[in-house]
């Protein structure tokens, strides 16, 4: 009688190219599209030179974005990623003091920092069962409270130029360029090792599984707390390095990580990362960072005043994120 | 003999209190509240700068209420959204713009009071219908859509003022310095939103929708409650709350500017005062006297370490750390994966 009738997919070329087109994340595209307006109004910014000194600039938001989606996609928050930076900035210029001689161990120590605030974020979170926002604000406090307290509330100190240079120099002369930043150099091997970690060894795997499930994945054998420290962990030394780079581009501030926090979940959401866990992407949450900060290059150059490239990101966020939740209703 | 009896008379005293302690529904924050006092009359006796004790100069006692308005209106607010597992990050940027606007607005003309503040409680009606469009019809993350609301107020805000703008007539400024009897007119419009908050939590029907939203979305939704439209009020409740936080902060300071907000870290002390208070940030439990007990908390530690001359930055790591350890009370014997 009154049959339904399926149309019959016909696999043609354009089909089989728009189901591929529909598989990619929308965050690249939406990097390609802020990239081509920069462009537009800036037609230098592809020359190699230029391109590499805005990834140079970019690359702090995008390591610390990486390490925000190790926590993200275990089910947790990390509010303190922006303290962290603070205070590896005004740490590493206190403890260097303007001695080329003492680079290494100051790094060591402001890495170790890292390490330590996030041991402890993570130690609460899982012991104390504090929820990490709760966890990781007080957090935010104590770093931040420890890096002002010990430099007396004014940036003290200098960095020495070796240890500055990880985030303003570059191997010169080299494929014909200016130079080519160190800190570009840092960014794409810490991202290719974020994706190894996350998309390809047994830790991402388990790491996706506490963040779905945490009961399923203790029940399966995870080792739930130590997976789950391991990514704050993560998440603090990411943050510590990007102090780092920040501290070595901008110079000693005690304002340097300020909002960071913020800006890192934003990034990640921006990139499909699924905020109380089980989803997120290590490329295209730091294809998010990228897009954060060609809009902000872009809002720039359009000349808008600084205060309302606020408001632009504000309406980017939440457009991106009533986007994802109205394509995952329509998926399910 | 008489030992054992002795001994089976105190048991039976602390099992009376304890029973008491139960019945009567003080929320346990109040049980830290005691211990904080205690403590700071002891660190005060040991430590004090000065040689009077806090405790008998009514001066600071008050001031340790005062202290408590403008995060106490705001944090009652957001006990509503967390109560309805939902959270409001805007409610800084609200402050500010409600600051800034109401000097702006009024001009120092006290002509111009009345129809500010109506404007200003209209704005927070919008700002909070908006968060909650947001959250429950496009379904937005709240810590999304309440921080992505934050920045375009803020980026709104300080496009328009960049430093302190107009003033408030004198007028107005006895919201904030003036008193009724003994207790400053703050005070108790603090005390007022605290009571209504209760009211409206436990003695009427939203509020009991409220919690059960809170509690479990699909549940309510199949139990018929309207979940959108109660977490939506939750929201304007809160915004609603932030202007009049915003209002008392621009009374105290007679002339507002863009970072009052945000500098007084509204959005996380709020978050942290009802947490500390008792209410669960995955919603559905909780209440406004837990919150007003966090609030009073924060309060009696910064007179404390005002008292006793605390460095500003050690100050911040003792905060954060009571934060912690506060909430980890409540928590540490949850069976509950954390989040």
């Amino acid at each position: 009688m009154s049959q339904i009738t399926v149309p019959v997919e016909s696999e043609s070329f354009f089909s089989k190219l728009w189901n591929w087109l529909r598989s990619v994340n929308p965050i690249y595209f939406v990097v390609i599209v802020l990239l081509l307006g920069v462009a537009y109004l800036n037609p230098v910014f592809f020359e190699p030179n230029n391109f590499l000194t805005f990834l140079e600039r970019s690359a702090p938001l995008m390591i610390m974005t990486a390490g925000q989606v190790y926590v993200l996609v275990s089910g947790g928050f990390d509010l303190s990623v922006g303290s962290i930076a603070t205070y590896s900035v005004i740490a590493a210029a206190i403890l260097a003091n303007n001695d080329p001689g003492s680079t290494w161990w100051v790094l060591l120590f402001i890495l170790g920092s890292g390490i330590f605030f996030g041991l402890i974020s993570g130690s609460i979170v899982t012991y104390l069962k504090v929820p990490s926002l709760i966890t990781t604000l007080g957090m935010l406090l104590i770093v931040r409270g420890i890096g002002l307290y010990w430099s007396g509330g004014a940036p003290r100190g200098y960095l020495p130029d070796n240890l500055r240079a990880l985030g303003r120099g570059g191997l010169e002369d080299i494929f014909g360029l200016r130079e080519f930043p160190y800190a570009v150099i840092i960014l794409v091997v810490m991202g290719f090792i974020y994706w190894l970690v996350m998309h390809r060894l047994n830790y991402g795997k388990q790491l996706f599984s506490i963040g779905d499930n945490p009961r399923a994945a203790r029940l399966s054998g995870v080792g739930v707390e130590s997976v789950r420290i391991t990514a704050f962990i993560i998440c603090g030394a990411s943050a510590a390095l990007a102090g780092i780079l920040i501290g070595g581009r901008g110079g000693v501030s005690i304002l340097a990580g300020t909002g960071l926090e913020m800006q890192t979940i934003a990034a990640a959401v921006l990139g499909g990362t699924i905020l109380l866990g089980g989803r997120g992407n290590i490329p295209a949450a730091m294809a998010g960072a990228l897009a954060l900060e060609l809009l902000f290059t872009l809002l720039n150059l359009m000349g808008l005043p600084k205060p309302l490239r606020d408001a632009v990101q504000g309406l980017i966020i939440i457009g991106a994120a009533a986007y994802m939740a109205y394509s995952s209703r329509r998926t399910q | 003999m008489t030992a054992a009896t002795t001994s089976v008379t105190t048991a039976s005293l602390a099992d009376r209190v304890q029973q008491w302690w139960r019945n009567s529904n003080i929320p346990p924050v109040y049980g830290f509240v005691v211990i904080i006092f205690l403590l700071s009359i002891v660190l005060d006796l040991l430590f004090g700068v000065d040689d009077q004790l806090f405790i008998t100069n009514p001066v600071i006692l008050t001031n340790i209420l005062v202290r408590s308005v403008a995060l106490g209106i705001v944090a009652i607010g957001q006990t509503f959204v967390i109560i309805g597992a939902s959270i409001d990050l805007s409610v800084a940027f609200m402050i500010s713009v409600t600051a800034v606007g109401g000097s702006y607005l009024m001009a120092g003309d006290p002509s111009r009071v009345w129809w500010t503040v109506l404007v200003l409680l209209g704005l927070g009606v919008l700002v909070g219908l908006i968060n909650g469009l947001l959250i429950t019809r496009l379904k937005i993350n709240p810590l999304i859509a309440t921080l992505g609301i934050g920045l375009i107020l803020k980026g709104l805000l300080n496009a328009a003022f960049d430093n302190f703008a107009g003033a408030v007539p004198r007028s107005f400024q006895s919201f904030a310095y003036d008193n009724i009897g003994p207790l400053p007119i703050s005070v108790l419009v603090l005390f007022a939103v605290v009571v209504a908050g209760w009211f409206i939590l436990r003695r009427t029907k939203y509020g009991a929708h409220l919690y059960s939203v809170g509690g479990s979305q699909e549940v309510a939704r199949l139990s018929g409650i309207r979940t959108g439209r109660v977490l939506t009020i939750a929201h304007i409740i809160c915004s609603l709350t932030a202007v009049l936080t915003g209002l008392f902060v621009v009374s105290r300071l007679r002339s507002g500017a863009p970072w009052v907000g945000t500098d007084g870290l509204y959005d996380l002390e709020s978050i942290a005062a009802v947490v500390v208070g008792g209410t669960a940030l995955s919603g559905g439990k909780g209440g406004v006297l837990g919150t007003l007990g966090g609030v009073l908390i924060f309060s009696l530690l910064d007179t404390m370490f005002n008292q006793i001359g605390i460095d500003a930055y050690l100050k911040q790591i003792l905060r954060g750390a009571i934060i912690i350890l506060a909430v980890g009370f409540y928590t540490f014997r949850s069976v509950e994966e954390p989040s």
